[in-house]
């Protein structure tokens, strides 16, 4: 009902924004998910927020720093246990710059 | 002792038949290895579950504990821990295709201090991919089945640890809360589920969702059970910035009476779609926290119509930056064979995340990205401001809130997967409660339809001592003690 909010394009934009492949099919399906509850957000427009802070978390804690000390990491072998392609004490990757 | 009698029981219970030598840690942990053979091929409710010799281990540990005088609250309680929760050596998926094969090296801080306390972990639970959903039907494994009926889903995301524990395949679980994920499975399970202040737990180790809104919490089957569960796991921890210094005793104020306390109900709760038999489950609650001499009061916190929208802007946002580290480069699943480091994660992204994680990373991309940045994620927080200042008033006036936790009761298997829209009206109750960062707790208040309600209380922040205090009144007058009618077994 609200597909008209979004078009082709811009999902694939959005989906490239954010590293995701998606098919043909799924752009369509969510060019139509993404712009129904876009819709629903229209709502927050009628609230007046002129001069309101926002809120990004909600307790009085600020900016925690801890002293700098030497602390022990976790070991090489344990940490690159998880990856999926490794070479030696490197994680492989495909190549950045072509 | 009967299988039965040594998997549902509470926790208190079970340490004083422990104390008095009428069982052993390793007998219980025995029966509830038993009992999740039994349910399983039903409910689902586990991912993984410890071999035996792994749970026999813990268990001999704890009764030596118990033996020499060490035990604590939680030494021999045999716990499952929801699969978004780090476990080293133990996968954690969280229920994710992305995280297949992951095995985490390290122990989230609650893991930690549920093992220096003794209790028992018997295995992973079963979740909404990522922990979003309300019904558990986006795990990428296998939806979990509620107790009270086979066509029925548990509530979600913590559905499994909610089901688990109705089931009594656990005493009790850890979850976590980003917009109602322990609360709304507990009521639609018929057990109890705490969301304490934002902080007041660690989230270390937690894969995030939402990093403003998530909180771990317990589902047990008794208030008392999850106060004392929160005591162990709660307090400041060095790996968690956002982790309050605040030790609370939270059984504290158990065995107050709650008379002369003053109960808002406020009317926006009560939503267009809610179930005739919720509603009177629920009116009827109200009866008898007023018989318990509480004051009860009808208000009105208008914003909450907007906290849906603000939820669904901001959960998304962080979400989407959270969720960016899934890479197929350091864990998880990798799609090879792409000609470059771009092609690589986006096909990793593509295949490893499911239908319902998708459309909130891209409605978060969306909301982040330039341009639309002021309209979406600023205005949404800038709302966020006005319901907590709305909460703050009600506060003024109210010991605490009372609403239902879920307008509905369990719902069916697939009634609700084709309409994102309506899945999310499941947490219209819940949500409210993460954008302000409250404690809230939904216990059982009853059955409609032969299907358990919930009745949730809210308290200010840091309150959490009072919404346990209300919600263990109600639940000694009322004594459900629901026990689903043993469909899990085939």
């Amino acid at each position: 009902m609200n597909s008209e909010i979004l078009s082709v394009d811009d999902v694939k934009h959005i989906a490239r924004l954010a590293a995701l492949r998606i098919d043909d099919e799924e752009v369509q399906t969510m060019r139509r998910q993404l712009s129904d509850i876009l819709a629903h957000f229209q709502t927050l427009a009628e609230l007046d927020t002129e001069g309101v802070p926002p809120t990004g978390h909600t307790t009085d804690a600020h900016s925690v720093m801890r002293d700098d000390e030497d602390m022990p990491a976790l070991e090489r072998d344990r940490t690159l246990a998880n990856a999926p392609f490794v070479d030696g004490e490197f994680v492989r990757v495909r190549p950045v710059i072509e | 002792m009967s299988v039965a009698s040594e998997t549902q029981t509470s926790a208190r219970d079970l340490r004083a038949k422990y104390l008095n030598g009428e069982t052993t840690a390793r007998e219980v942990a025995l029966a509830h290895l038993q009992r999740i053979k039994e349910v399983e091929p039903r409910t689902h409710a586990f991912l993984t579950v410890l071999d035996e010799e792994d749970v026999v281990t813990q268990a001999q540990a704890a009764d030596q504990r118990l033996e020499n005088g060490t035990a604590s609250a939680l030494t021999g309680v045999p716990f499952l821990i929801k699969d978004n929760i780090s476990t080293e050596g133990v996968r954690t998926t969280a229920a994710s295709r992305i995280l297949d094969g992951y095995v985490p090296p390290f122990d989230a801080t609650v893991v930690s201090r549920l093992k220096e306390a003794g209790a028992i972990i018997l295995g992973k639970g079963n979740l909404d991919e990522f922990a979003m959903g309300s019904s558990n039907e986006n795990s990428a494994f296998t939806p979990v089945v509620n107790p009270w009926g086979e066509n029925r889903v548990p509530g979600g995301s913590s559905g499994g640890a909610a089901a688990a524990v109705a089931a009594g395949e656990a005493v009790i679980a850890l979850g976590s809360d980003t917009g109602g994920s322990i609360r709304q499975p507990a009521s639609l399970c018929g057990v109890v589920g705490f969301k304490p202040t934002y902080g007041t737990v660690s989230r270390f180790g937690l894969i995030a969702f939402g990093s403003s809104l998530d909180q771990i919490g317990p589902i047990a089957r008794t208030v008392a059970d999850c106060a004392d569960t929160v005591n162990t796991i709660a307090g400041l921890d060095p790996l968690d910035s956002t982790s309050l210094d605040h030790k609370l005793d939270f059984a504290e104020y158990l065995n107050r009476d709650i008379d002369g306390m003053r109960i808002g109900v406020p009317r926006e709760y009560i939503v267009d779609g809610i179930e005739p038999g919720v509603r009177a489950a629920f009116e009827k609650c109200l009866t008898v926290l007023e018989g318990l001499g509480a004051i009860v009061e009808e208000t009105s916190l208008p914003l909450t119509d907007h906290a849906l929208a603000v939820y669904y802007i901001i959960a998304p946002s962080e979400a989407s930056a959270n969720l960016s580290r899934f890479d197929g480069v350091k864990y998880g699943m990798s799609v090879d064979g792409e000609p470059n480091a771009r092609e690589s994660i986006e096909a990793t992204r593509g295949s490893g995340f499911g239908p319902d994680a998708k459309p909130r990373i891209l409605i978060g991309t969306y909301a982040l990205s330039a341009g639309y940045y002021d309209a979406y994620y600023k205005k949404a927080q800038q709302v966020r401001t006005l319901i907590r200042r709305e909460f703050h008033d009600a506060f003024q006036k109210f010991d605490v809130i009372a609403t239902p936790t879920s307008p509905t009761v369990a719902f069916e298997l697939g009634e609700k997967t084709q309409d994102p829209f309506q899945m999310y009206l499941s947490d219209v109750c819940t949500i409210p409660v993460n954008i302000a960062g409250l404690p809230g707790i939904s216990v059982p208040c009853g059955l409609s339809e032969e299907l358990p309600v919930g009745l949730q209380i809210l308290a200010p922040q840091l309150g959490d001592r009072t919404a346990l205090q209300v919600a263990h009144a109600y639940e000694q007058s009322a004594n459900w003690n629901l026990t689903p009618p043993e469909p899990c077994t085939d």
